[in-house]
Formats: structure tokens, sequence, C-alpha cells
């Protein structure tokens, strides 16, 4: 394929597109598909066809507008976003078409939920058909692939990278250019990228989302990685939870592999690159790099120690690039427009936007996509709605097992990858839950705690015995049989797995509880002296059986 | 020019010392007569960095070093025993002895054991932290040899053994966290085993009571451990 036929195709679309005097949109991510999604598009396009509508109307499936927990969601041509669109509604939907908005099934859009995003990996979720590579085209797919692979060599690729300021959307924020810029040096007789898509933290589902959506976004930020890095093979590692995923990315692969995007000298350059999947079995820890490496290789999915880095011997001991979904989201945008551009985005140290799976106590759950550096109060109470009515905002937890609570002193701090490590959390993938006066902080970290517990990969002993003792004590601690020197104890143990834990999972699991304890000690304090919990949550359950 | 590259001088504990490129921290600790606990480790096999006993602190490193893996380098200043790593050292300890059932006066490594001497070591007299009392099974079927299972601390050296140097691959991992356990096969009884060649190298590199030969009573199980460096050597020469 070559830059002219790639333009060739998106105006062919586009036109084909033109021709169609409405279109519906109608979300296909698994959040409205599990509220049947797919039976309202069935509906639609029946309906459109009993009108005789059928050249003018085209229905169209399109992945993720942001708005999960109001689905089925489905926007039309004129502009309106319609929620909780039941079956029975189609005939309203296509009827709106030309009679105007119906005011039944309308969900605002001039809010901040939709109005405060900034969308660069999310730009086009809602829009296009992620089965489709031609409609991924027509918003110009793949233009990016072909300038990196025409214009650029793979130093000036690295460098638009690295001046971006992107950082690893996986969690630990490791600058991107910095990574690719290893990968590229390090010595091997092959290379590797691999797409860690194995979002394991409860609650967070903005990969799910990007994969379901937009698939080809991701697939070209590994095919420009392969090519400023010099690697010829890539896998996409992704949980099996992921079904609708995993399917989107085959018909993807296939896809590109057809029009020449994927196999040997892509565009006639020296770039020679093949994807596959590997699907990952559920176990959290597969999602940490080494772990993720050893599955794909065929064992056991545990941790090694680092160094050496996958930069320098990874997936069979070969140098691999490895980065996550949102990451390789951003490089098309980055290479399309520049890296200057990206870096104008966001605060000082953390560049661009993220997405954010807002969920919890709030009145507007969903996904955001906002720039860095917006502060927590913008996106929980301004995006988010703030907690329902007559509920008091406690806490925000961000970062998942590996991260914190944050209260609402900190309301006004600007989110990025600095500021959240200050007060004690995590950037992490992006989930953020929001709290109010029912949740009991003790059973919070103890939720997590057992999270931890049970996907320690059980190798190294801190973490293996550890993290068991952690959820002992903290259990004691919600039942309100235990003491001061239990409390002692769990301290003792957050250092100890901190400090000396094999991988991240070990080494994070404490976050959950030190957070707690430095923002709520009292209630931690409340359980153990005065054998009560002050958000009325632990031994509620025996209450209710006792009596 | 290129072979004086090779050679690296270092500080542990404040005492210069030489070595060789590529050699570990523990390695070149353990030529200079400086001791660092480790469980996991056993000269001959790969290492896995499990134990996190070997941690030591590395000037200019934030984060404590398995001195088991970690490499030596041109004027590293290591330190291998600040009240800090003893401090951690006894609670992972520690924390092993509440895991399964340590019950040293009836057990047959008594004596012989390593997690009792480098308990002895490191002057373990109590734990303060609750023991578990799990059910551990103990499996008696193979001819020569038991697992059992109240004793394993998880280190893989019978993993190890059997996968790199028998190439039998009989033993490996199964289970998560607190669950993980050693299995023969396919979580089959180690008496059936289609792939055990019942060299008994896992009961030999075992560190602890869990694996041992049948027929012997408390305290009786001694451990030979020449065979893997004669091994290993012969290997190396074959190969160079
Ligand atoms: C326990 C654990 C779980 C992890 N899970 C994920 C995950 O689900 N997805 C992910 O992208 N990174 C995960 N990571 C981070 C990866 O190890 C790695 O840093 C990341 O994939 C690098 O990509 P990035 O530089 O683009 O962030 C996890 C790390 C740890 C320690
Ligand atoms: S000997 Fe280094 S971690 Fe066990």
């Amino acid at each position: 394929m070559s830059p002219e036929e790639l333009d060739q195709i998106a105006e062919t679309e586009r036109q084909a597109q033109l021709g169609f005097k409405h279109r519906v949109n109608v979300c296909v991510a698994a959040g409205c598909v599990s509220c049947q999604s797919e039976g309202v598009k069935q509906a639609i396009e029946k309906d459109v066809a009993r009108r005789g509508m059928g050249a003018d109307c085209e229905v169209k499936g399109v992945g993720c507008m942001g708005l999960c927990a109001q689905g089925p969601l489905v926007s039309t041509s004129a502009g309106v976003l319609y929620q909780k669109v039941a079956i029975e509604d189609a005939p309203a939907v296509v009827e709106s078409l030309l009679a105007g908005p119906d005011p039944r099934l309308l969900c605002k859009t001039d809010v901040p939920f939709f109005q405060a995003q900034k969308k660069i990996v999310l730009e086009n979720c809602g829009v296009i058909d992620p089965e489709r590579i031609e409609d991924y085209i027509a918003a110009g797919g793949y233009t990016a692939l072909m300038r990196a692979l025409g214009e650029l060599t793979a130093a000036q690729v690295i460098e638009e990278v690295t001046k971006s300021g992107l950082r690893g959307r996986g969690g630990a924020g490791y600058p991107t250019g910095l990574k690719w810029s290893t990968v590229s040096k390090a010595v091997g007789e092959r290379k590797y990228v691999i797409c860690n898509a194995d979002e394991g933290d409860p609650g967070a589902f903005m990969d799910r989302s990007v994969l379901e959506s937009d698939p080809h976004r991701v697939l070209e930020g590994m095919l420009i990685a392969a090519y400023a890095v010099g690697a010829s093979e890539g896998y996409i590692y992704v949980r099996a939870e992921y079904p609708l995923a995993i399917k989107r990315l085959r018909i993807a692969i296939r896809h590109a592999e057809r029009f020449g995007l994927l196999g040997n000298y892509i565009s006639a350059s020296r770039l020679s690159f093949h994807v596959d999947l590997r699907l990952g079995a559920g176990a959290f820890v597969c999602g940490e790099e080494t772990a993720l490496i050893s599955s794909i290789e065929g064992k056991r999915g545990s941790p090694r120690p680092r160094p050496p880095y996958p930069a320098q011997e990874g997936l069979f001991g070969e140098p691999t690039l490895i980065n996550n979904v949102e990451t390789f989201a951003n490089i098309a945008p980055i290479i399309r427009n520049g890296g200057e551009w990206y870096a104008q985005i966001g605060t000082e140290k953390s560049k661009g936007t993220k997405v954010f799976a807002l969920a919890g106590s709030v009145t507007n759950t969903g996904l955001v996509e906002v720039p860095m550096g917006v502060t927590l109060r913008q996106i929980v109470y301004e995006m988010g709605g703030g907690p329902p009515e007559g509920r008091q905002f406690k806490a925000v937890q961000t970062g998942g097992p590996s991260g914190g609570c944050i209260p609402a002193d900190f309301l006004d701090m600007p989110v990025d990858y600095e500021n959240l490590a200050k007060v004690g959390s995590i950037m992490g993938s992006g989930g953020m839950i929001v709290m109010d006066e029912t949740s009991c902080m003790v059973d919070v970290a103890k939720f997590f705690m057992d999270f931890c517990a049970s996907e320690s990969c059980g190798k190294c002993v801190p973490c293996r015995v550890g993290t068991y003792h952690m959820h002992r004590i903290l259990d004691a601690i919600t039942e309100r049989t235990a003491t001061a020197q239990d409390l002692a104890q769990l301290q003792e143990l957050c250092d100890l797995l901190k400090n000396t834990s094999l991988c991240g999972l070990g080494q994070s699991a404490p976050n959950p509880v030190l957070s707690t304890l430095r923002y709520f000690e009292s209630e931690y304090q409340a359980h153990i002296e005065q054998h009560v919990c002050p958000a009325g949550v632990c031994g509620k359950l025996e209450e209710a059986l006792h009596g | 020019m290129a072979k004086a590259a090779n050679i690296k001088t270092l500080k542990i504990d404040g005492r210069d010392v030489s070595a060789r490129q590529n050699e570990t921290i523990l390695e070149v600790a353990r030529e200079n007569g400086i001791f660092i606990p480790t469980l996991c480790t056993l000269k001959g096999l790969s290492n896995v960095g499990a134990c996190r006993l070997c941690l030591v602190e590395v000037k200019g490193t934030a984060r404590l070093q398995p001195a088991c893996v970690t490499r030596v380098e041109e004027a590293m200043e290591v330190t291998t025993n600040s009240e800090r790593l003893q401090g951690y050292r006894r609670a992972i300890l520690e924390l092993l002895f509440t895991e399964r059932n340590h019950v040293c006066a009836v057990c047959v490594s008594n004596g012989h054991c390593e997690l009792q001497s480098l308990a002895q070591k490191l002057e373990i007299t109590h734990v303060h932290f609750a023991y578990r009392y799990p059910e551990a099974e103990v499996d008696a079927s193979h001819e020569r040899f038991i697992v059992d299972h109240n004793r394993c601390i998880l280190c893989t050296r019978c993993v190890r053994v059997c996968e790199e140097i028998e190439g039998a691959h009989t033993w490996d991992v199964m289970g998560r966290g607190i669950d993980a356990k050693v299995i023969t096969d396919l979580n089959e009884p180690w008496g059936s085993s289609q792939t055990c060649t019942g060299c008994g190298k896992c009961v030999h590199v075992c560190p602890t009571g869990a694996l041992s030969e049948k027929g012997k009573s408390v305290a009786e199980m001694l451990k030979r451990r020449q065979f893997l460096p004669y091994l290993t050597q012969m290997r190396e020469e074959d190969r160079s």
C-alpha cells in the first residue's frame, strides 16, 4: 500500500459516507452490548428498511461513547445523543431523523462530562465502525505510519515521541521515548514489540474500550514503534475476559494484512512486521511485564528480577519493547501532528491526555479523556456530577490495588503523575473510584489487600506471606477484634513489602493501606479502640444475621 | 585494554574487593568470606531472586538489590549487613516459619536444615507474626522419596534442578499466592509420575525437610550436594 493508495481508499470511503443523508450510530462496545445495543441496532436497521430509507440512511455500529452507565447510547447525524435506547425505541429514533430530536430519549451533551473532555486517544471512539478498516482510514488512519515510513528515519520517529513527553500509560509513567530509544540501541537477532492489554485493575476499562472501539489505532502505534526500534514481530497480550476486544483485534489484523499494512516490506519500505494475539488467563500479575513475557513464552506467568529489563533481554531473550494499549494509541496522533503539538497539552512533566474510568459514588460514571493537569474537583464534580443527591464525598481512589485514597483536601490538586505520587497514590492505569460517607476506609483497604493476596504469584516470600498476614490483620480490624499491636504489625509489613518484594505487585500492595492510614487513621483507631465502624459498614452483616 | 575492562573493583561493607565482570555481588561476597543469607539460590542452578534474604544496599540506588542476581559494577559500594537489612531478613524468615508447619523437633532434617540454621544465625528466638497452621499434604507414594509440604518454603530448587540439570521437569509450581505449591507432573502422586527418573537430585538440593529419603528418622536426613558443582563444572568444560 502506497500513501496515494491510502488517500484513494480514504477518499472513496468519505464519498460513500457523504452519499448518506442520515446516519445513526449505535454503540456496540461491551458496556452497551451488555444492555442489548446489538438488538437496538438491528431494530433500527429494520425500521430504516421498512421506511424504504435504506439508501439514505446508514446505520453504523460504533465504539464507546463514554457515558456507559446510560447505555445503550445512540447518536444521529442530526447531532443528538440518545440514552437508554430500548429495542422498542427504534422507530422513534428513526422518526427523529426527520421530525427533530425526541426529548424523551435525549441525553444532554452540552454538559461538562462531554464538553470538558479533550479527545486524542478516544478521538475515533463512538465515531467509526471498529470492524471496518476503511472507516479508520477515512478518519485519517495509517497516515501517521505512512509519514513515518516515507518522511522520517527511525531516529526521527523516536525524537518526535521523546519531544512529545509521552509517558507510559500502563501505570509507572516511564518516558516512552526513552524506552524506545533503549530498545532501538539494544542488539539482538530480532526484536519484538508487545502491547500490554492485560488490564487487570478492578474497575478499569480504558484499554478495553480503545480495543473495542478503535483497534487499528493500536496496530498503527505498534507499527510505528516497530519501525522506530527495528522490530519484526509483535504480540498483543489481551486478557481472555475481553472477547469483543479479541474479536475486533482479530478482524483488524486480518484487514491490515489484506491491505498490506501488516506483513513484509510494508509500503515498499524496510519495515516487515507481523502481529499475533496471545490471550491471558486472568492473572493480574501477568500484566507485569516480565510475567507477561514469561506467559507469552509458554511458561508460568511469574515475574523475574529486573535488570535485565525487557528492553535488553525480553521475549525469548531478545530486546523487547513493551507498552500499554493507551500508550500505543497516542502514537499516531503524535506522529501526525508532531511531538511539540502533544507537549503543549498537559503539565510540565506529564504531557498529553489521560483516559479515566470514573466509577463509584458519582452521578455520571463512564470514561473521560482529559488533559493532564485538570483538578480532581473538575473530574469528580464538574464532569462526574459529584456524589448522588444526599451523599457526601469522602475520598477518591486512583491507581487500583497499587494506588491510594485521596481525601477531599486535595480535590483542587491538578492530576498528574507527580502530584498523585506526592499524596501517596499513583496514576496507575486510570481507574478512579469515588467514595462517599458510606464507605469504610479500612474496608476499602481490606478489599484491595484481598485482591493483592489472591493475585500474588507466590514466588517471593514477602509478597506471598506478607499479603496474607496483612489481609488477616485488616480482617481483624474490620471485625473490630484487632489490637494496637496488630496495627503496628500491619505498618511493619507495609514497610517490608514495599522494600523487599520482587515485583511491583508486592511493592505497591501496601499503598491502599498506607494512604488510608495517612488520611483516615482515626477510622482505624475507632475500629480498634472503640470497636466501632464509623461508616457503619463493618459488622453490618453479622448484625443482620444475629439481629 | 579489553582485558583490563573485565575486572571490576568495588567496595563491600567498606572493604575493597575485585571481581570478574558478570560476577554477582553474592559470588564476590562469598569469595571474600562476607556472609549474605540466602535460601533460594544454589550454585549450579539458575537464580530466581525469590527468597529476598540476600537483599543488600547499593549506594546510589534507592531500591534494595538481590545480591544473587545483581552483577557487580565498577566502583559500586555495597552494604550487606545494616540494621535495616537485618530487620528485613528476620521478618522474612519469620514469615516463612508462620507459613507452613515447621516443627523442627520432629523433622527429618533437624540439625541439617538451612532454614533452621539461618534462623539460629540471625538469632531468631521467637516469631511475632501469627502462625497459620495450614493443613498440608504429605505424599509418600514414591518408592524412595517423600514430599512433605508442611516443610516446603517454595524456594523452587527442586523445580530448577529437575529441569536444568536432570532435564526431566517433573517438578513445577501450581496455584497462586499463599496457595502456591510444588507439584510433580500435573499434580499427580509422585509415585505414579511418568517423568520422574528417580535420580533424587531434588531431594538433595532441598534446603529443608520438605523432600527426604524414605526410612530416615528425625534428624537423619543429610543432604549431599557435591554432585551439583561437579556436574556444572563438567558441563562448562564440555562447552568450552
Ligand atoms: C502487578 C502489575 C500489574 C500490571 N498490570 C498492567 C496492565 O494490566 N496493563 C499494563 O499496561 N501495564 C501493567 N503493568 C505495568 C507493566 O509492567 C509495564 O510497566 C507496562 O506495560 C509498560 O508500558 P508503558 O510504558 O506503556 O506504561 C503492571 C505492573 C505490575 C507490577
Ligand atoms: S538468594 Fe537471592 S533472593 Fe533468594
